[in-house]
């Protein structure tokens, strides 16, 4: 067998051992055609291996194995996260919605509903977007663990902002059982000069399988903050695939603590003219078994839009941090902003950070910027601390936060950002 | 104050020795100054006292009111009151300087035992030390010496002795890049420091300075010694005729 064939034998033995304990959830006709269509995607495609190009650097032989992986559960200290905020909240138990323990959903300019409702009902607008916007992101890399979600999420939400929605929107993922496999999907719609804010919480399960599709009419803004818990075994592989409308705003922001390992796939397509697009994240990991990637691909298909990728990650202990991110501009997309910048500080020297950014480029007007770094504590400013009386251990963590500060700033609520500072600095303090 | 015995020091990796056998004696409450020819180990001298990485003494010994400073991490220096104005002070991006400053001056009461300030206390002590330097609110609020001109960086390191009230000042060539006014800011910064029991020394290169400074005690440190030492007027010698008559007298 050449390279290839063995390749598309090792997908397809991946994808089978997947499927083997699966069946498709049962719904309205457009639901069970959106399913079908998606299974024949990953038949067609199979699953990821760690031989594939897109998976070099992180190995999905966990992610795609038939039996998640146990995860020890972890009772946090802390006060729950956005626990401040006044907020509408909606709570998933290993993945499955809990009614008990959520909010009423309704909201001024808010439809909420769980997604196995909305794809019981013959007509839904979700029909438009279900798996939809998840297949246009397949090109030009193929991503078959989200079609895979697709085919078999059993729940979720889906929302509609119709205006300027006031109280966010909060999903808070718990996780209670040891080998709990979570596989959600949201379908987000923010209509014409609607505006929402989306909050998530929480490790979700053992293993997270987790699918969100934003729709961003023009002059729609959305607003993403997201934590994935500080559980130390939990694996989560998640695709956020958006598509933005003119001068429309997408805006997220993750924070990773902990976690085995964490696959965060952001594919924005810019769509209308002046749409912008700011995506960041900042993680901080602590050992051999922390292993965090963010894959970014954003496409310029319009002109005058702005992109902005900000990520930042503190590793220590033999961690590992990945970064692939992309910016592509179409042809005729003129008068393109694109921005991205990927850094990991490395607190020692077992840790390593493998990035990968690329810029491709068809249209002449445009200005993009692309940086990756990764150094250590600089010696220079830890003495200079030191030697104004800051205890070694201190003025490192000072350090530390001071290179994270770009990433927390991409948050807009200073209360936010506030918070989630203070959350890093008590982690730095338990792991020094 | 401060006690300079023979102190040799190379550096750790070349093994380049700079330090050759310094000896200082400074009094409490007293200014002395060091003058020399650039690459003669002033600045390493000052580094050494403060504790940084990359030097190995290999004989002599320094010691701040009888307690061994070699022997102290650069921290528990600046707690037992050493403080070092930078020659060249460091950017430190993402930290703001107001939090930059609250963070040492607590770090160091508590390491010594003593309470914190409390955020209104050290607000107001901060506001009134920062006017007489002509730092303003804004320089207070942006990340430590990020995009501060020459002179804006001298008095962020002289609001910082202000804060943390150290018994023992090193200045390095604190005058260097800066114009007349702001030297004259600085010098008065200094000067207001002066109680009868704080100690200076204060490096540079210009007699300018120490007409605002009025030096007790001068040296003339050249290739890591203290070559000569004398009063006020060894100063006046320097600037005007230079260093080459006093290095050709010491046969350097
Ligand atoms: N980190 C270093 N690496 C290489 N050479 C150094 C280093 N630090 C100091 N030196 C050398 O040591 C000598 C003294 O330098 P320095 O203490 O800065 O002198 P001064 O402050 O009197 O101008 C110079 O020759 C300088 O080049
Ligand atoms: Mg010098």
């Amino acid at each position: 067998m050449g390279r290839a064939e063995t390749l598309k034998a090792l997908r397809a033995d991946a994808a089978a051992a997947r499927l083997a304990g699966l069946s498709l959830p049962q719904g309205a006709a457009w639901a069970n055609a959106a399913r079908q269509g998606a299974l024949a995607l990953v038949g067609a495609m199979g699953l990821p291996t760690k031989r594939d190009e897109y998976w070099k650097y992180t190995d999905p032989a966990t992610l795609t194995a038939g039996e998640a992986p146990q995860a020890a559960l972890f009772t946090p200290d802390e006060r729950p996260v956005f626990d401040g905020v006044d907020r509408l909240r909606i709570v998933f138990v290993d993945g499955v919605f809990d009614p008990e323990m959520s909010d009423d959903m309704t909201g001024e300019n808010l439809e909420i509903e769980r997604l196995s409702t909305a794809m019981a009902k013959d007509i839904h607008w979700a029909k438009d977007l279900y798996g939809r916007l998840e297949t246009e992101g397949h090109d030009p890399v193929e991503r078959p663990l989200a079609a895979l979600n697709s085919a078999f999420a059993t729940d979720g939400v889906v929302i509609r902002a119709t205006g300027k929605v006031r109280r966010p929107v909060n999903v808070s993922y718990l996780h209670r059982a040891m080998h709990s496999d979570a596989i959600l999907h949201h379908v987000i719609r923010v209509e014409k000069g609607a505006d929402l804010t989306f909050l998530e919480n929480g490790p979700a399960a053992a293993r997270l399988s987790k699918v969100m599709e934003v729709d961003v009419a023009d002059g729609g803004a959305f607003h993403h903050v997201r934590t994935q818990g500080r559980d130390h075994e939990r694996r989560a592989v998640t695709g956020s695939y958006a598509r933005l409308g003119e001068g429309s705003t997408y805006k997220s922001f993750t924070l990773t603590v902990n976690g085995r390992l964490t696959r965060n796939e952001t594919i924005i397509h810019l769509t209308g003219d002046e749409a912008v697009a700011h995506v960041a994240g900042a993680c901080v990991g602590d050992g051999k078994d922390f292993h965090h990637d963010d894959t970014v691909f954003i496409t310029h298909d319009a002109v005058a839009c702005e992109s902005r990728q900000v990520f930042k990650k503190v590793l220590r202990n033999g961690a590992t941090g990945v970064f692939q991110g992309k910016i592509l501009v179409k042809p005729g997309a003129q008068k393109t902003d694109g921005y991205q910048i990927s850094q990991s500080l490395l607190l020692d020297d077992d840790s390593q950070f493998l990035a990968k950014p690329e810029l491709e480029i068809y249209a002449d007007d445009v200005a993009c910027s692309h940086g990756s770094t990764s150094g250590a504590i600089d010696d220079t400013a830890l003495f200079y601390l030191r030697s104004r009386g800051l205890p070694e251990k201190q003025a490192t963590d000072l350090l530390t936060l001071a290179f994270l500060a770009e990433a927390l700033a991409e948050i807009e609520d200073e209360r936010l950002v506030d918070d989630l500072r203070g959350r890093l600095e008590s982690w730095l303090k338990r792991h020094r | 104050m401060l006690t300079i015995k023979n102190l040799h020091a190379e550096l750790e990796e070349e093994g380049k020795k700079i330090l050759k056998g310094v000896d200082l004696v400074l009094e409490p409450g007293k200014v002395h100054a060091i003058m020399g020819p650039n690459g003669s180990g002033k600045s390493t001298l000052s580094y050494i006292l403060a504790g940084r990485e990359g030097y190995e003494v290999t004989e002599g010994s320094a010691e701040l009111a009888g307690a061994d400073l070699l022997d102290m991490e650069p921290e528990e220096r600046a707690a037992a009151g050493l403080f070092l104005a930078f020659q060249y002070p460091v950017e430190i991006p993402g930290v703001g300087n107001m939090t930059f400053l609250r963070t040492a001056v607590n770090a160091q009461r508590k390491s010594r035992g003593e309470e914190e300030l409390s955020a209104g206390d050290f607000l107001k002590e901060v506001r009134a030390k920062a006017k007489t330097l002509k730092i303003d609110a804004d320089m207070l609020k942006r990340p430590v010496n990020v995009g501060f001109s020459g002179g804006e960086k001298k008095r962020n390191e002289i609001l910082q002795m202000a804060m943390l009230e150290p018994k023992m000042c090193i200045l390095d060539e604190t005058d260097s890049g800066l114009d007349v006014d702001a030297m004259k800011l600085v010098s008065e910064g200094v000067n207001a420091l002066r109680d009868g029991k704080r100690s200076f020394l204060v490096i540079t290169h210009y007699q300018r300075l120490l007409d605002h400074i009025k030096p007790d005690v001068v040296h003339i440190m050249a290739d890591g010694r203290i070559i000569k030492t004398g009063g006020p007027e060894l100063a006046l010698e320097v600037e005007h005729n230079g260093y080459a008559d006093i290095l050709a007298e010491e046969g350097i």
